[in-house]
């Protein structure tokens, strides 16, 4: 079976739907949410609207507890876009994100925000030390997730040692039996790796394979909403730019 | 011993090495000999002899064409396993019980290798141990066996995290990879010279050394030249190998390819001072290449730098025949522009004698052989106004029937990369591609760019 896995929307519906698009071309017959559903975008509405609709998984991201609670911890960007953002959430919208689980386990695998160690942390995940910090937490043999915009895979090899690949775009990796892999997943909405391009997981639970699909979107309009908004221009900027 | 690996029913064991087992296999939906692959995993072992398997797990389901064994499945119950196709052929290791082996036998096995070799590196695969156990000789090609040390572009390397030893073949493996470089196509060129080396002299050019600091002499130390073991070695075999032990990745063969065109074509081979060197460099020099740092060898190289796409064969098909000087000038100023973007590619120019086909011994007579060399004398005078170096320009006379398929299988044999050619010109009142341009680009196996003239 074929899984789509999103993370970090970000109230990007542009982005969202075209991913959408593309997984339902790809064969997903299930969608997985690993948080973040708003925050920085222009459509937090819309997108919570969407994802609800579809009746997948869906997970908190520490950007949708924000959205109940108050920015804490942001950089002035995020929480500038943070308090916008509540001011337009309904309280149907703020009831479903709160009822939101920080993970998901199915089978072999653990889905969750930020690193799985501990999920109400929101710690990033972005080199070898933190990756097997989240999977010595864990029994999953697999776990994704999202937090930090940035694709990457990570595994343990036989020997032990925790191996880093920066995953090429669209191009499906083994993820080895019996190994155990962290995949960060790249962000749907606000990517920050030098490419653009919206970003989500394909994971074929049969072949044992995920991968990194790039997926081109309407940044002209996605950007356009959020100067139309009054949020601030950098966010519109660098959606061009994939920074 | 286990009696299942995933569907496929065990048999007897075929061979036993090192690091894995290899079992005769059936499978219900296979109507092919097959092979299991098993790791042994016994008491004290390397625990990366694992890591090792499980990479050619990841590499050979991803690998195709006709110079690798088809996998047919991979699996981890109850043991990891690799189900393959089982080829029927023989490793070269017999080669080297009859040592040194005539030179066109060494120019032929090199150039099977390399062809292998070019067609492992194009899916983004570097093999990391050839040597002769891993070369199965299958009518006339190689396939590549064992890829557990391999290096594939794209996918997680698991073997990069074990390199407290060096993984390989110490008579073969190339100074980068004894220092924990992974991922260099010319590191399989350089085993490739050593092999090379072994077939045309005898003997290694750097013994079988067992200890690290040994190993690492070849990083500095050069082997006898060739023809001081072996005075009929010629100057441009003695060329190529000796090119291909350089410890700087980057002074070797740009590509396989290349390597494999130049042991097809020993009479095109552009030789430097290694191909009458005599004698190893004097001391002063290797102690400078020790100890100097200013003389250290490069060793790693960024992937731009071993893009293999900077280094394509490029074939210009001219037909002296049809040529205008204006057309002449379309396809000079074509090959430039592509020439000017590649540093490593290089030309062959080629062009077809049309062979009468009642009189097929006509090359054997004075007249055939005048004809061939006007031609190849003709060809020289035309490509004379792209200025290329002599090593990165070629020339080439066919001798064929059809012009269209002499191109073709041209192309096809030296893996050419790029075909230049030019449309019949529309002088002629042809509107559509010449017939041999219009089948070229229809069947070539690589890019074709067709230079027509505009009409005035």
């Amino acid at each position: 079976m074929r899984i789509a896995l999103l993370a970090d929307i970000h109230g990007n519906l542009e982005a969202l739907e075209a991913c959408l698009a593309h997984a339902a071309a790809q064969g997903a017959e299930r969608l997985v949410f690993l948080g973040d559903l708003v925050g920085y975008g222009a459509d937090p509405g819309a997108v919570v609207a969407r994802v609800r609709a579809l009746d997948a998984v869906t997970l908190r991201g520490n950007h949708d507890e924000a959205a109940l609670h108050g920015p804490v911890g942001f950089s002035t960007l995020a929480a500038e876009a943070m308090r916008w953002t509540q001011g337009r959430l309904d309280a149907a919208a703020k009831q479903y994100l709160a009822n939101l689980p920080y993970t998901h386990e199915e089978e072999d695998r653990l889905y969750t925000h930020a690193d799985g160690s501990d999920p109400a942390e929101w710690r990033y995940v972005t080199d070898a030390r933190e990756a097997r910090r989240s999977l010595e937490a864990t029994a999953a043999r697999l776990t994704f997730c999202g937090h930090t915009h940035l694709p990457a895979l990570f595994g343990l090899t036989a020997t032990e040692k925790l191996l880093h690949h920066r995953p090429m775009d669209d191009l499906m990796l083994p993820l080895l039996q019996p190994r155990r892999w962290l995949g960060v997943i790249g962000a749907v909405g606000q990517p920050r790796d030098g490419n653009p391009a919206a970003c989500y997981g394909l994971l074929d639970t049969t072949r044992a394979e995920c991968g990194w699909m790039r997926v081109p979107y309407d940044i002209e309009g996605a950007a356009r909403k959020i100067r139309a908004a009054g949020l601030p221009e950098a966010l519109a900027a660098r959606l061009f730019e994939g920074r | 011993m286990p009696r299942q690996a995933g569907e496929f029913t065990l048999g007897e064991v075929v061979h036993k090495g090192g690091m894995a087992v290899l079992r005769a296999a059936t499978h219900p939906a296979h109507d092919i000999p097959i092979l299991v692959k098993l790791p042994l995993l016994a008491e004290g072992e390397d625990p990366a002899a694992i890591v090792s398997f499980e990479m050619e797990q990841m590499i050979l389901p991803r690998l195709d064409g006709p110079h690798v064994p088809r996998c047919l499945g991979v699996g981890h119950e109850p043991l990891p396993w690799i189900a393959m196709e089982r080829i029927q052929g023989e490793t070269l290791l017999p080669l080297l019980d009859r040592l040194p082996l005539p030179i066109a036998e060494v120019a032929e096995v090199g150039a099977l290798i390399a062809e292998a070799l070019c067609a492992l590196h194009r899916q983004g695969v570097v093999h990391l141990d050839v040597k002769p156990g891993n070369l199965m000789q299958v009518g006339g090609r190689i396939v590549l066996l064992d890829f557990g040390l391999s290096h594939h572009a794209h996918l997680p390397d698991l073997m990069a995290e074990e390199f407290r030893l060096p993984y390989g073949s110490a008579p073969y493996m190339a100074p980068e990879q004894v220092m924990g470089i992974r991922g260099d196509p010319a590191s399989d060129l350089f085993a490739l010279g050593a092999l090379l080396y072994a077939l045309t002299t005898g003997r290694n050019p750097f013994g079988d050394p067992q200890h690290m600091a040994q190993m690492k002499r070849r990083l500095w130390w050069d082997p006898p030249p060739p023809r001081a073991l072996r005075p009929d070695c010629p100057p441009w075999l003695q060329e190529i190998i000796l090119r291909n032990l350089e410890p700087e990745p980057q002074r070797r063969h740009p590509t396989a390819a290349q390597l494999a065109f130049d042991l097809r074509h020993p009479e095109q081979v552009s030789q430097t001072a290694r191909a009458e060197k005599l004698k190893r460099d004097p001391w002063t020099a290797r102690v400078r290449r020790r100890f100097h740092p200013d003389h250290q060898p490069r060793l790693k190289r960024d992937a731009i730098a071993m893009a293999q796409s900077g280094a394509p064969i490029i074939m210009v098909a001219v037909d002296l025949g049809g040529m205008t000087p204006e057309l002449a000038a379309a396809m000079h100023g074509m090959v430039t522009q592509i020439m000017a973007t590649l540093p490593g590619a290089r030309v062959a120019c080629v062009n077809v004698l049309l062979q009468n086909l009642l009189r097929p011994d006509l090359t054997l007579d004075e007249d055939g052989r005048n004809k061939h060399l006007q031609r190849l004398l003709e060809l020289r005078h035309w490509s004379a106004p792209l200025k290329l170096p002599e090593a990165r320009l070629t020339h080439h006379v066919l001798e064929a029937t059809s012009p269209g398929a002499a191109l073709l299988e041209y192309a096809q044999q030296n893996r050419v990369d790029h075909i230049i050619l030019a449309a019949r010109a529309p002088s002629l009142g042809r509107r559509v591609l010449g017939s041999v341009a219009a089948e070229v680009a229809r069947d070539a196996p690589c890019s074709v760019t067709v230079v027509r003239l505009r009409p005035t």
